[in-house]
């Protein structure tokens, strides 16, 4: 991996008159290239395996491409029919809604949980370390546990909930079950992941700024309004663009949830865009449809953090004026 | 800093790993290039298959047979998996097994790729036509009739499994003659099935999914009339105007209305649960179903189930070919081995471990066969139930996008029998949902 371009002893000293030249001329090059050297083992993968898949992606969209060799060229006509495809506009509407149903909760919930985990505590380091503690469990184990407890017939939600005299919920046939559902296993999961983040981004806020508002008289409500969540801007705005992401990429959950069938649900209740977008590709063999949908997810996910970025920073700026 | 620092400990184990990786996939394809015919050189044949096809005693038989060959199985448990990963593989040409099984629902789509399978007729298969039931052996032809792409393992046949203590509880008869006769046809098995519910009710349905039954009932309807289902010969889409498919879908929605189903799905985990904790007391037994009744039923429930006769006469759903894709390095091997599992012997083989029907005529007229009485299933006379019946099917056409249409009508009967969409609209969304599975 590490290449050596400085020049060798023996090719200098076998340098043509006029070496001195030709030496300085090298180290400025060493000046000016190597950085770039250095960082482009990144690049390199990044345009092997991050650019190109991206562009041939869209290449392949632009085609009705069979599992079988025949590819035809079609224009954008894989994109004009998804847009009047209900079963992907279904999809769009079950990834955004579980992405509210789960994110909202969960970041408000991590925002709490770090303020908590802020505080002077006995055994700190354990409580830290142990929000994070589902993060590190497989996402196919939560799952199937999860899924377990949403049994229909014999599932420990229904279970519980019957004691309140809720009739038995059927988890998977009702949308707002379902979502509601893979929304827990999405929270249990992350919530402390970014409770952490969080905390860290909590902790570089400076200590007398709080003195100073103790001084004035802020209880520690308006300390919390006035002070942390301004300060926290930035990574209120990492922790969101990073769930916008996370969100609308939801796959694993929502799959096994339906017992690990594509099509999400009878009436694809909780089916997710990257699900449709696996249907469509792996299930039909519609590679060019499903190449258009994986786009479709991509431009959402920019937009998605474009508005992300513009309302944190008008909600979080607030405190500054 | 320390974080940094790790992270590039990280980096460098990563570089050093990838590094790795790539010597050893570099040598790893070295060696699939040294491959010669030579009798004595060791080879591992594998073979793809799907459900249960009771070979593992067969396999055994092979190996002992020829020792230099070692066969192991990948076994998928749902056909619904299996299916866009074989196809993958065919496609890729790369991947598949020296030997893969291909259901009925899936053959006309493999079969329309003929150059990507070996022609067996090159490794001395012609003279086994006696050996299979004409239809069967039909059915393993190429599109033009040239290539022999696959020879047949078995038949689904059919019949009905029901839960002798079940039947009992609800007061119904729990013989399996006296209970063939309670049901002569679909709507009296709805009758049976309203007596059930109001005796036991509660979790425990009538019928184990909507779509097993619908599919059962399908092929019988099909197999009456036109021979074919959402597709006619040609690949052109008719389940609109194919009444057996109407016939199917609206009787399966009067079982959901009765409130004989569970809307579960089959094969899927609260399905395995449910058999074992009686959530349902009937499901339709092709042959192959008595292996998965019983692999997933477990010990517990041996004796508990009993195969009656099916409403509505005979019928056939399932059964499957074996192929050599032309992508097996040692494609005379794996014909033999396919020649092995689907002769006689190899069928009533797996006819005695996963009950599986033959499609060997000579199999099917073995006493092994005729006279087998299944334990688990309360000695019922399993050989002689599907035997009877076996000789006389006629094979239905499913088109090439068979299981896609499939699966999307399957969700919709689903829906109904859960409550979700309501009877009346159910039909007009199934057929607009089969239209865009099918991408017609």
């Amino acid at each position: 991996m590490a290449v050596d371009l400085r020049p060798s002893p023996v090719a200098s000293r076998a340098a043509p008159p006029g070496g001195r030249g030709w030496r300085a001329r090298l180290s400025r090059l060493d000046l000016k290239v190597s950085p770039y050297l250095y960082i482009s083992p990144f690049y390199l993968l990044f345009l092997l395996f991050g650019l190109f898949p991206l562009g041939y992606t869209f290449w392949v969209s632009l085609h009705r491409w069979e599992i079988i060799g025949h590819h035809e060229f079609v224009g954008l006509r894989n994109y004009s029919r998804l847009l009047t495809d209900d079963q992907f506009w279904n999809a769009v509407v079950n990834t955004f809604g579980m992405f509210v149903v789960a994110t909202v909760p969960q970041l408000l919930l991590a925002l709490w949980l770090a303020n908590a985990l802020n505080r002077r505590l006995r055994v700190q380091t354990l409580f830290r370390m142990g929000v994070l503690l589902p993060l590190v469990t497989s996402v196919a184990a939560v799952a199937i546990v999860f899924t377990q407890i949403y049994g229909r017939d014999y599932g420990m939600a229904n279970w519980i909930l019957h004691f309140f005299g809720v009739h038995k919920i059927d988890w998977q046939a009702n949308r707002w079950a379902a979502w509601v559902a893979v929304s827990t296993m999405v929270d249990w999961r992350w919530t402390g992941y970014n409770a952490l983040i969080f905390l860290a981004g909590m902790q570089a806020i400076p200590r007398d700024l709080y003195e100073a508002a103790a001084i004035d008289g802020a209880s520690r409500r308006q300390q919390f309004w006035r002070i942390t969540v301004p300060l926290l801007r930035p990574t209120i705005l990492f922790v969101s663009v990073i769930s916008t992401i996370g969100g609308l990429q939801l796959f694993t959950e929502p799959l096994l949830f339906n017992f690990g069938y594509m099509n999400g649900g009878s009436l694809r209740q909780s089916q997710t865009v990257t699900m449709y977008m696996f249907e469509n590709a792996f299930n039909r063999f519609q590679y060019g449809y499903g190449s258009a949908v994986a786009w479709m997810l991509f431009l959402m996910i920019l937009l998605f953090s474009l508005v992300n970025f513009l309302l944190i920073r008008r909600f979080a700026g607030g405190g500054e004026k | 800093m320390r974080v940094n620092m790790r992270r590039g400990r990280v980096g460098a184990l990563a570089i050093v790993l990838s590094a790795a990786l790539a010597a050893a996939t570099a040598c790893s394809g070295d060696d699939g290039k040294s491959d010669s015919n030579s009798a004595n050189e060791k080879i591992t044949l594998t073979v793809d298959d799907f459900g249960t096809f009771g070979y593992q005693d067969l396999y055994k038989q092979f190996m002992a047979q020829h020792p230099n060959i070692k066969v192991t199985e990948r076994n998928v448990p749902k056909l619904d998996d299996y299916t866009p990963r074989l196809q993958q593989w065919i496609a890729a040409g790369a991947g598949a097994g020296d030997v893969v099984a291909i259901e009925e629902g899936i053959m006309v789509k493999f079969k329309a790729q003929p150059d990507k399978f070996v022609d067996l007729k090159q490794y001395g298969a012609s003279s086994l036509q006696g050996n299979f039931l004409p239809w069967k052996w039909q059915g393993g032809m190429s599109p033009d009739g040239s290539k022999l792409i696959g020879l047949g393992t078995d038949v689904g046949s059919m019949a009905l499994c029901y839960r002798r203590d079940l039947f009992k509880k609800a007061g119904l008869p729990d013989d399996r003659d006296a209970v063939t006769k309670l049901w002569p046809t679909w709507d009296d098995f709805i009758k049976v099935g309203q007596q059930y519910t109001s005796k036991v009710g509660g979790k425990s349905k009538f019928i184990d999914s909507p779509e097993t039954y619908y599919n059962t009932i399908l092929m019988q309807e099909a197999g009456k009339g036109s021979n074919q289902t959402y597709f006619d010969q040609s690949n052109k889409f008719v389940m609109e105007s194919n009444p057996a498919v109407k016939a199917a879908f609206d009787e399966t929605v009067k079982m959901s209305q009765a409130g004989l189903a569970n809307g579960v799905q089959f094969l899927s985990d609260p399905w395995s649960q449910g058999l074992k904790k009686d959530a349902f007391a009937t499901a339709p037994c092709p042959a192959w179903m008595l292996g998965l009744i019983k692999q997933f039923g477990g010990d517990e429930q041996q004796g508990k189930w009993d195969v009656a006769g099916v409403p509505g006469g005979g019928g056939n759903w399932g059964g499957s070919w074996l192929a050599v894709p032309t992508q097996s390095k040692h494609p005379k091997e794996a014909a033999e081995l396919v020649k092995f599992l689907t002769s006689a012997q190899g069928q009533i083989g797996a006819f005695k471990a996963a009950n599986n029907l033959p499609s060997s005529l000579q199999a099917l007229n073995d006493p092994a066969v005729k006279a087998f009485n299944n334990p688990y299933f309360n000695n019922a006379p399993v050989g002689q139930i599907y035997g009877s019946t076996a000789t006389s099917l006629k094979p239905v056409y499913l088109g090439a996008d068979n299981q896609d249409v499939r699966t999307a009508v399957e969700a919709d009967l689903r829906a109904i029998a859960q409550g979700k969409l309501s009877p009346g609209s159910g039909w007009s969304k199934a057929v607009s949902d089969a239209k865009k599975a099918s991408g017609s």
